[in-house]
């Protein structure tokens, strides 16, 4: 899993013990591991946001021991019996699995974020790129459709290199899958926050993640429907500095907030406190969604 | 409308069908809308941004009913993909489709939308006008949209620029058309490095129309003539009329109430139509 951090993007040769220190891929400076984790995965020397892993992220947001994961079992198949460089799909998936110790590409689940309840789903990058195909799909599709049901408002924490290409145009009907998911959601009346981590692009910025009630974004995250690479080829011109970040979508008109790090718990629990005591809320959520908080609270259980 | 159980010997490969969906002579959706409507009234804007000539829409009459018809049109000429870009549409083309749509939802007209794109524009004018935005508000409109929705992939079905359009009550395709979540030179440089090996890829996405109604995604495939719908385009627009007026009297049938359409069944059945598409596993083992 430390792999994923270490990765040099400049491919210079690491010349310290790698498990003491880490170099900050934006300003190449070395931090002490220990420290970058108390930042929360924030280089103390330049700020620049390094990508968190889902399990990160949940200890990161959610009340210690309250996280309940749900839809563990679903996997992806292989309805193409699609090979990649002679190697099968369903051995490729093993291999990722195997690798990030996932089930999929992503993780979801429930848990209380400063005692409100809510429900999560968290894209990790290190899962064949967060591509979204079957199994992201369902899973994304079943927590909207389980939140709309117990009124649990639904955080949905989103990385995407693109499509699920193995899986052709299952993959591209995800998109019209989450969505019509999510637009019950709201129809019920439940709070959907889309947080958008880097990088977030293709068809998971064009379906749930752009839908959120709320849309925020960690600084400097890259965010766009086509890939840098993509446009830099068609339009045979350089980007310029900045291009697809968070900061100029949030220009743009097109997010909420840019939103570190460390202010996001605080935030997402303001928000979560608004919502709960607005009116419809105020009619009242199923009386289980705050009784499982209370118990999950009272007996510091650490739920699997 | 039915295809044959099994394969013709003289089938195109995935490759050769790319070719023909790709044709430059291929009928585009004005093409189609000249040969199969009595009217077509073209609206244009967003009211937002402004027009996107690379996506086009209008009322129209199809077989004498009055229908809201949307799609891509791609250039003949260089000078006319200056403007229509390949059929590669911008946010204001998306959200002109978008305003064309609740426009018809507020007269009870069907919505039929013809799919000819490579992909949205892949530009960063684009991105920061909200194409992603703009795609996903689009698949939220059909998703809930209140009267039937017919969409034809005519030409080629490029990922999500082309699904923006391209949610339907029932999903045409005809017979030479494609349909990906990539083109297949995209897929084939991420995942080979290599896009010379497009070809290899198509095979591998499935991305004709026989696979896609092998998978389900599509309803009906639509004959085209020997040799493909630019050689013979009255056939093929004879065709592709055939089979909307079929789908479209079918959607009536079903749904349609005096005044109207039984909007809760009809919105109900497409949300189950998409709902159960994917191919997973649920199982304890990990």
């Amino acid at each position: 899993m430390r792999r994923i951090f270490q990765r040099d993007r400049h491919g210079e040769p690491s010349s310290v013990p790698d498990d003491l220190w880490q170099r900050c891929p934006r300003c190449r400076q070395l931090n002490y591991v220990k420290e970058l984790e108390r930042q929360l995965k924030v280089c103390p020397k330049c700020g620049h946001h390094l990508r968190l892993r889902a399990r990160e992220r949940l200890t990161m947001l959610l009340d210690a021991g309250t996280f309940v994961e749900e839809h563990e079992a679903i996997r992806s198949a292989d309805p193409l019996g699609f090979v990649s460089a002679g190697q099968r799909y369903q051995d490729r998936l093993a291999e990722s699995r195997a690798e990030t110790d996932l089930p999929e590409a992503a993780i979801c689940g429930r848990g209380t974020l400063e005692d409100r309840p809510v429900r999560l789903a968290v894209c990790d990058f290190a899962f064949l790129g967060a591509s979204m195909g079957s199994a992201v799909g369902e899973k994304i599709t079943r927590c909207a459709e389980r939140s709309a049901a117990d009124k649990r408002p639904l955080l949905l924490v989103s990385a995407s290199g693109g499509a699920r290409m193995h899986e052709g145009i299952y993959s591209l009907m995800q998109m019209a899958k989450t969505v019509a998911a999510v637009q019950r959601l709201g129809a019920a009346g439940v709070p959907y926050l889309s947080l958008l981590t880097d990088p977030t692009t293709g068809g998971v910025t064009a379906s749930f993640a752009a839908l959120g009630d709320v849309i925020l974004a960690e600084p400097g995250a890259l965010i766009g429907f086509a890939g840098p690479r993509v446009i830099e080829q068609i339009t045979k011109q350089k980007l310029p500095a900045g291009a697809q970040s968070a900061e100029f979508l949030l220009q743009h008109g097109m997010i909420d907030r840019v939103v570190p790090r460390a202010e996001l718990r605080p935030l997402l629990g303001r928000l979560l406190r608004l919502y709960a005591a607005g009116r419809r809320a105020a009619l009242g959520p199923p009386a289980d969604c705050r009784q499982e908080a209370l118990a999950i609270r009272s007996n510091g259980a650490r739920l699997p | 409308m039915r295809l044959p159980l099994a394969p013709r010997p003289a089938e195109p490969s995935a490759w050769e069908r790319v070719q023909l969906a790709r044709h430059p002579q291929r009928p585009y959706t004005l093409d189609y809308l000249r040969l199969l409507c009595a009217e077509f009234v073209e609206l244009h804007g967003d009211r937002r941004y402004g027009d996107d000539p690379a996506l086009i829409g209008g009322l129209a009459s199809l077989d004498g009913r009055t229908i809201m018809v949307l799609g891509q049109q791609k250039g003949r000429d260089t000078q006319e993909n200056v403007v229509r870009r390949f059929g590669m549409a911008r946010p204001e083309g998306y959200r002109k489709a978008l305003r064309l749509m609740r426009h018809a939802e507020r007269f009870g007209l069907p919505v039929v939308t013809l799919v000819d794109t490579p992909g949205a524009d892949p530009t960063l004018q684009a991105e920061e006008r909200g194409q992603a935005w703009a795609i996903a508000e689009n698949l939220a409109e059909m998703a809930t949209l209140e009267v039937p929705i017919v969409a034809a992939i005519i030409g080629e079905g490029g990922s999500g620029g082309a699904l923006a359009i391209g949610m339907g009550d029932r999903v045409l395709m005809l017979e030479n058309a494609i349909y990906s979540v990539v083109s297949p030179e995209g897929c084939a440089s991420i995942l080979w490095k290599d896009a010379a090996r497009a070809a290899e890829a198509a095979e591998a996405m499935q991305v004709t129309a026989p696979d896609l109604w092998r998978h389900g995604i599509v309803d009906a495939v639509v004959p085209e003539p020997p040799g493909g719908a630019h050689a013979d385009p009255q056939t093929a627009a004879a065709n592709l009329g055939a089979a909307l007026a079929e789908h479209l009297s079918a959607l009536e049938a079903r749904y349609g109430q005096p005044g109207g359409w039984d909007a809760p069944a009809l919105v109900a059945d497409r949300f189950a139509r998409y709902r159960r598409i994917g191919a997973f596993v649920e199982d304890d083992f990990a």
